[in-house]
C-alpha cells in the first residue's frame, strides 16, 4: 500500500496541462480526485513516472447553462454537483446519483470528470451521461473534439481518450420539463461500487411512455445503453408484462463478471430489477 | 452538622463509583487525536521494514535473490529465513503448541505468506525493496477445502511434521490432521440417540472472518547493544505474555526485554498471538543497531494475521416428542490454516467449545473437534468471544431452532422448556463445566414481553399468508437466541498459557494527598479499563475515580498478568483490583482506629471513610487517611500505603442473555432490512452502565457483520477474494441497525464484585439472532439450515433454490 517513486506536476493552464502530457508521454497521467488512480498506485497496479494534477486549472471548473445546454467542467467535485441549484433545476438525477457515490469524504475530492473518463465498470456516471446524451470535450496535442458519451467507452480502462488528451468538459442537453427520472443502484454498502444499478430518463404523455433512455451501471465491461428495453416501453403504462419484457430486454445485453458482489446469474437478475424499479420510480416523477 | 455537609448520595455520587455512567476519561485523549498508538512511536534513526510476501498458496521456494533490491537506494538489509537460521529464529512457538515459520524455509503454506523481510531507512524505500526481491517458486497443488484435508490423496502440507504421529494434543491421524480432542459420553449420548423420538442433524458452517481491528498489528523494536537490552513498543493485548515469549524464545533474559503496549486501536483477539513481523523486527534491530518499525497494512492484516472461526459443526439432537432435550452429538472440522495459531489456553485445542450445550439442560453430550491443516493463514483467534464460544453459541443456537422447526414448536418456547432452571446452578453441564450463576427463565420471559413476541409471530403468520397469495415479495424473520457465554480464563486448575497460570493482577499505590496509581496485567485496546477499573477502587475504598490514574501495558511497571481477551478482564483483574483495594482498606482501618483512638473492630465503611459505631461525628476521611499513612502510621506498621493482588479466579463467569432479531427480506434482491433488534444481558454486577451499553453496541455491529457477510473467502486456488475493506463487510453507521439493549442482574456467587464481564456477549449471541432471523423467514418455503454468511446474493439464491423467484 505504498506507491512506487513519481514527479508530481501542477500546471496552472489547460494549455500547459496538454504540453506536459504530451512531453511527458505514456509515463504521464493526469490527477484529478484521485480515487480510482491513487489506490491503484499504492497498490503498484499503476506506476507512473509523472502525476499532472489539475486542481489549479481554473478553466476545468464550474457548471454553466447555455440555452438548452448544461456545461460542467471535468473538475467539478460530486459535492459541488450536489450542493449546485442548476443542476438540481435541469439535471436532477445526477444529484441522485452522486449521492449515491461514497462517502462525503470522497464527494468532497471525487470529480465528475474523473469519474466519465477513467472507463471504470464500476463508476456510475458513465451510464447517465449515455443517458441524458452527454458530449465530452476533449483537449490535447491535435486540439480540441467533442465525442458523444455513446461513442466513448470501448473496454474496461479502454475509452476515445487518445493519449496525451484530457477531458475538458462535459455538455448535457436538459432534459424536457416534467421528465421523470430514477437512479436505482444495489450495493452492499456505502462506498461501494454497484452490484448492478440502472438509469432513466422518460417522459410520459396520457399515462404513457413517450420517451425513453435506460442506462445500465457495471453489469458489462462498459456502461450501457438498455436501446431494445427503453424501446419495449414506450407507448406502454409501463404494466407489469410490459416492466418484465424490458428487463427481459435490459438482461439479454448485461455481461457482468462473478464477484463477491454475487454470481454473473445474480448480478443480471438484480440487473433486471434495478431496471425494473427505475422505470417505475421514473414514471411516477414525470409530470 | 450545617447544610453544607453533603448528603449520603452527594458523597457516593461525588466517588462516581460502581453503577455510575461515568464518562470515558480517555476519549478526552482519544477525541482530540491524542493518542499515543505505536505507530505515533518515532525514535532517532529509526528503519522501516516490510514483507516480500508469496503469491501462492502453496509453493516450494527454489531462491530468493535480494541483489537488485539491496541495490535500491535506502535498503540496508534483506532478512531470510537464512538469516533467522543464524540466530535460531527461522521458526517460532505458537501459543496451541504447533510451530510456526517466521519466514519461508523451503516452501511456502498460503498466500501472502511472509517470505523475507527488507529494512531501509523509509517506508518507501522499504516498499521498493520489496518489488527488486526475485523469489523464484515452484508452484505446489493447493489444498483449500478442510473436508479433503485428509484424503488419502490429500497433498503434504506440513512437512517438518511428516514423521510425526503425535502433536500437542495427542495422536495424529493423517499427514494434515493436527488434533483430535473429544469430550463428554460417548456410550451414555449413543444410548440417548437410540432411544430418541425424535432426532435433528444438520452440518453447521461458521465461515472464516477475521477481527479486523482498526489498527493493524504493529511493533518497533529497539536493541541497545551496550545495554544488551530490547525494548518493544507493540499492539499487544498480552503484553507479559509477549515478554516471556520473546524471553524464551531469543534466549534474552527477561528482565532486559521492556514490552509497552501503548494505546491501541482495537484488538478484537487480532493481537493476541505473537507475528513474524514482531520477530523480524527484533532481529532486524539486533542486527543493524537501530530501532526497526514494522506496520502492517489493512491488505496484509486481513490476509496475513490470525483470522477467526472456520469450524464445521456437524450437529445432532436427541429430544422427547414433547421437546425435551435427551442428547447432543457435535463433530467440528476446524480449520486452523497452515499453522496452528490458535490462541488458547494450553490444554484446550478448541477452546472452550464444550459450552455447546448452551442454555439447555442436556443431560448426555458428546463432542468430537479434529484440527486439520490448509493452505491458509495460521489461527484462529478468538474474535471478540471467549475461545471458541460464539463457535459454541452458534452451534447450539442453530441446533434449537431446526429442532423447533421439526417439532412444530414456537423456539422461544422449546427455549423455556429445556432452560437450566434457577435452581440448578450452581449447574454441572454434561460436558464439564460448572455454570456459576444464572435465570434465565425471567431473562426470556422479559425478552419476549418487552418486544411482545407474540405479535410478532402472529404478523409474521399473516405476512407469510400474503406472500403466498403474492400479495409482498418480503418475507419475515424472527431471530431468537439465548446464549451462554464461559468467560474469565481462568482457574489456574483449567487454564494456562505456555505454562503460565491465568491469573491476573493489580498494585495499588495511594499518595499521600489522597490520589493515587493503579496498575494492572491487563491492558485496554478501547473497552475503557481507565474508566471502569477506577470506579471500582472508588467504591471498594471511597476515594473519588478522577482521583485514581490507571495504567496498563508497561511491563516493567505494571504487575504481571495474562493480558485482555476473552472478556476475562472483569472477572479476572476485576476482581484482583477488589481485592487489592481491599487491602488497602484493611490497613486504613488499622491507621482510621489508631487516628481515632478506638479498636479497630469499633469502625465501620462508610463511603468515603471510616466511623466509630455509634458515634458518628467521629470519622475519618480516606483522604485524611492516605495523609497520616505517610506520617503517623500506628507504632510497629510500616509507613505508606500500597498493595498488589494475584487472583486466581475459583470459577469462570458464565454472563447470559436473550437476543430476539426482526428481519425483512426482499426476495427479489436478497436485500435485508434489520427491523428491529433487542438485546437483553445479564452480566452479573454492572459496572460502568454507559460502557456496557458501548460494549454491547460494538459487539452487536461485529455480529451483524460477521453474520450478514463478512467473511476470509479463498478461491480454489487459494486466493483471498475477500482481501480488503471493499469486499470484506465491514459495515458502517449507515448498514448498522439501531439496536434496543435491556438487562438483568444476576452478580455471580464467586466474584468479589459479582461481575461477569459483558464485552463479548453481544457478538456470541448476536451472530445466531441474525442467522436465526434469515433461516426463520425461509423456513415456511421448506428449508431447514441456510449457512452463513447471509449477504444479498445468497440470501437471493436461497429463495431461488426454495422457488420463491422464477
Amino acid at each position: 500500500m505504498i506507491p512506487g517513486p513519481f514527479s508530481y506536476h501542477r500546471p496552472a493552464s489547460l494549455a500547459d496541462a496538454v504540453k506536459l502530457l504530451a512531453d511527458l508521454g505514456d509515463d504521464a497521467r493526469p490527477l484529478a480526485g484521485g480515487h480510482s488512480l491513487v489506490p491503484m498506485m499504492k497498490l503498484r497496479l499503476a506506476t507512473p513516472a509523472h502525476l499532472v494534477d489539475l486542481h489549479d486549472v481554473a478553466d476545468l471548473k464550474g457548471i454553466r447553462h447555455y440555452g438548452s445546454t448544461i456545461v460542467i467542467g471535468a473538475m467539478t467535485t460530486q459535492h459541488e454537483l450536489l450542493v449546485s441549484g442548476e443542476i438540481r433545476q435541469s439535471l436532477p438525477i445526477l444529484q441522485e446519483a452522486a449521492a449515491l457515490i461514497a462517502d462525503p469524504q470522497v464527494r468532497y475530492r471525487g470529480t465528475i470528470g474523473g469519474n466519465v473518463a477513467n472507463g471504470d465498470p464500476g463508476n456510475d456516471m458513465p451510464a447517465l451521461m449515455m443517458v441524458l446524451g452527454a458530449n465530452f470535450r476533449l483537449s490535447g496535442p491535435g486540439g480540441e473534439r467533442e465525442v458523444a458519451a455513446s461513442e466513448f467507452y470501448q473496454g474496461a480502462y479502454f475509452t476515445a481518450l487518445e493519449p496525451g488528451e484530457i477531458l475538458t468538459s462535459i455538455s448535457i442537453p436538459v432534459p424536457p420539463a416534467g421528465h421523470g427520472y430514477a437512479y436505482e443502484k444495489l450495493k452492499r454498502k456505502v462506498g461501494d461500487y454497484a452490484t448492478a444499478a440502472a438509469a432513466v430518463v422518460l417522459t410520459m404523455a396520457g399515462g404513457k411512455v413517450a420517451t425513453c433512455a435506460i442506462g445500465l451501471t457495471n453489469l458489462h465491461e462498459t456502461p450501457l445503453l438498455a436501446t431494445d428495453a427503453a424501446n419495449a416501453v414506450i407507448g406502454t403504462s409501463l404494466d407489469a408484462a410490459t416492466l418484465k419484457q424490458a428487463a427481459a430486454a435490459a438482461e439479454a445485453i448485461m455481461a457482468p463478471a462473478a464477484d463477491t458482489r454475487g454470481p454473473v446469474e445474480y448480478r443480471k437478475h438484480v440487473g433486471g430489477i434495478m431496471v425494473m424499479r427505475a422505470l417505475q420510480r421514473a414514471a411516477g416523477r414525470a409530470v | 452538622m450545617n447544610d453544607m455537609t453533603p448528603t449520603r448520595e452527594q458523597r457516593t455520587a461525588a466517588l462516581e463509583g460502581m453503577g455510575c455512567k461515568r464518562k470515558r476519561v480517555e476519549d478526552i485523549r482519544f477525541t482530540q487525536g491524542k493518542g499515543n498508538y505505536v505507530d505515533d512511536v518515532k525514535l532517532p534513526g529509526m528503519l522501516h521494514g516490510d514483507f516480500v510476501r508469496s503469491p501462492h498458496a502453496h509453493a516450494r521456494v527454489k531462491a530468493i535473490k535480494a541483489d537488485e533490491a539491496l541495490k535500491v537506494p535506502g535498503v540496508l538489509a534483506v532478512i531470510t529465513a537464512e538469516t533467522l537460521k543464524t540466530v535460531n529464529l527461522a521458526w517460532m512457538p505458537t501459543l496451541a503448541g504447533d510451530v510456526q515459520m517466521v519466514l519461508a524455509d523451503g516452501k511456502v503454506l498460503f498466500q501472502n505468506q511472509e517470505v523475507a523481510f527488507v529494512v531501509a531507512t523509509d517506508r518507501y524505500a522499504a516498499d521498493d525493496g520489496i518489488n527488486k526481491v526475485e523469489v523464484e517458486y515452484e508452484p505446489l497443488p493447493p489444498l483449500i477445502d478442510p473436508f479433503k484435508a485428509m484424503d488419502h490423496n490429500a497433498p503434504v502440507l506440513r512437512e517438518d511434521l511428516a514423521d510425526k504421529t503425535t502433536g500437542a494434543h495427542g495422536p495424529r491421524k493423517h499427514h494434515n490432521h493436527i488434533f483430535e480432542w473429544t469430550v463428554g459420553d460417548k456410550d451414555l449420548t449413543d444410548a440417548a440417540f437410540r432411544k430418541a423420538e425424535v432426532t435433528i442433524k444438520e452440518m453447521i458452517s461458521y465461515h472464516r472472518t477475521h477481527p479486523s481491528p482498526l489498527e493493524t498489528c504493529q511493533c518497533v523494536c529497539s536493541f541497545d547493544k551496550v545495554k544488551g537490552e530490547l525494548t518493544i513498543w507493540g499492539t499487544f493485548q498480552a503484553p507479559h505474555v509477549i515478554r516471556t515469549v520473546v524471553s524464551l524464545i531469543a534466549k534474552l533474559p527477561e528482565q532486559k526485554i521492556h514490552v509497552i503496549a501503548p494505546d491501541i486501536g482495537g484488538g478484537f483477539g487480532n493481537k493476541v498471538g505473537a507475528y513474524p513481523g514482531y520477530i523480524c523486527a527484533a532481529v532486524a534491530s539486533i542486527v543493524t543497531g537501530k530501532p526497526v518499525k514494522w506496520v502492517e497494512d489493512r491488505i496484509e492484516n486481513l490476509t496475513a494475521t490470525s483470522f477467526a472461526r472456520d469450524y464445521h459443526m456437524t450437529t445432532e439432537v436427541a429430544a422427547t416428542k414433547e421437546g425435551k432435550v435427551t442428547g447432543l452429538r457435535v463433530h467440528v472440522l476446524a480449520d486452523h490454516g497452515a499453522f496452528d495459531a490458535c490462541a488458547d489456553p494450553s490444554k484446550w485445542p478448541a477452546g472452550f467449545f464444550n459450552i455447546v450445550t448452551g442454555s439447555y439442560d442436556f443431560p448426555t453430550a458428546h463432542l468430537v473437534v479434529d484440527g486439520v491443516y490448509t493452505n491458509k493463514a495460521p489461527g484462529g483467534v478468538a474474535y471478540r468471544c471467549s475461545f471458541r464460544v460464539t463457535e459454541a453459541a452458534y452451534c447450539i443456537e442453530r441446533a434449537m431452532d431446526i429442532l423447533a422447526q421439526k417439532l412444530g414448536m414456537d423456539p422461544a418456547e422449546l427455549r423455556l422448556k429445556n432452560f437450566i432452571k434457577p435452581e440448578q446452578f450452581p449447574y454441572h453441564s454434561a460436558l464439564g463445566w460448572e455454570y456459576d450463576s444464572g435465570d434465565y427463565h425471567t431473562a426470556m420471559r422479559k425478552m419476549m414481553e418487552t418486544t411482545d413476541y407474540a405479535a410478532l409471530r402472529k404478523e409474521q403468520a399473516s405476512r407469510r399468508a400474503a406472500f403466498k397469495r403474492g400479495e409482498t415479495r418480503e418475507i419475515m424473520g424472527l431471530g431468537v437466541s439465548f446464549f451462554t457465554e464461559i468467560v474469565g480464563a481462568g482457574p489456574s486448575k483449567n487454564c494456562d498459557i505456555l505454562g503460565i497460570a491465568m491469573f491476573d493482577s493489580c498494585e495499588i499505590r495511594m499518595h499521600p494527598t489522597g490520589a493515587g496509581i493503579a496498575r494492572m496485567g491487563t491492558k485496554s485496546q478501547g473497552q475503557g479499563h481507565e474508566t471502569t477499573w477506577a470506579q471500582i477502587i472508588a467504591t471498594e475504598i471511597g476515594i473519588p475515580a478522577d482521583n485514581i490514574q490507571v495504567e496498563e501495558g508497561n511491563t516493567d511497571t505494571a504487575p504481571y498478568g495474562l493480558g485482555t481477551y476473552g472478556s476475562r478482564s472483569t472477572p479476572v483483574a476485576g476482581a484482583a483490583i477488589a481485592m487489592a483495594a481491599r487491602k488497602i482498606k484493611a490497613k486504613a482501618q488499622m491507621i482510621a482506629a489508631y487516628k481515632l483512638e478506638v479498636h479497630e473492630d469499633d469502625l465501620e465503611f462508610d463511603i468515603d471513610g471510616f466511623r466509630v459505631k455509634g458515634l458518628p461525628e467521629k470519622f475519618m476521611s480516606m483522604k485524611d487517611i492516605c495523609w497520616a499513612a505517610y506520617n503517623s502510621v500506628p507504632p510497629g506498621m510500616e509507613p505508606g500505603l500500597e498493595a498488589v493482588s494475584y487472583y486466581d479466579p475459583p470459577n469462570m463467569t458464565y454472563p447470559f442473555g436473550a437476543y430476539l432479531c426482526v428481519m425483512d427480506i426482499d426476495v427479489d434482491t436478497g436485500v435485508y432490512k434489520v427491523r428491529r433488534f433487542y438485546a437483553l444481558d445479564d452480566c452479573g454486577t454492572r459496572i460502568n452502565p454507559m460502557i456496557i451499553e458501548g460494549q454491547v453496541h460494538g459487539g452487536l455491529t461485529e455480529a451483524f457483520a460477521i453474520a450478514m457477510g463478512q467473511e476470509i473467502r479463498y478461491d480454489d486456488t487459494g486466493n483471498v477474494v475477500t482481501g480488503s475493506f471493499m469486499d470484506f463487510f465491514m459495515p458502517t453507521a449507515v448498514e448498522t441497525p439501531h439496536w434496543e439493549t435491556d438487562f438483568t442482574v444476576t452478580p455471580s456467587p464467586h466474584h468479589p464484585i459479582g461481575a461477569k464481564g459483558v464485552g463479548e456477549s453481544p457478538n456470541v449471541g448476536g451472530v445466531p439472532a441474525f442467522s436465526n432471523a434469515v433461516n426463520d423467514a425461509f423456513s415456511f418455503l421448506g428449508s431447514t439450515h441456510i449457512q452463513m454468511p447471509h449477504d444479498f446474493w445468497r440470501n437471493w439464491k436461497a429463495a431461488k433454490n426454495l422457488g420463491a423467484v422464477a
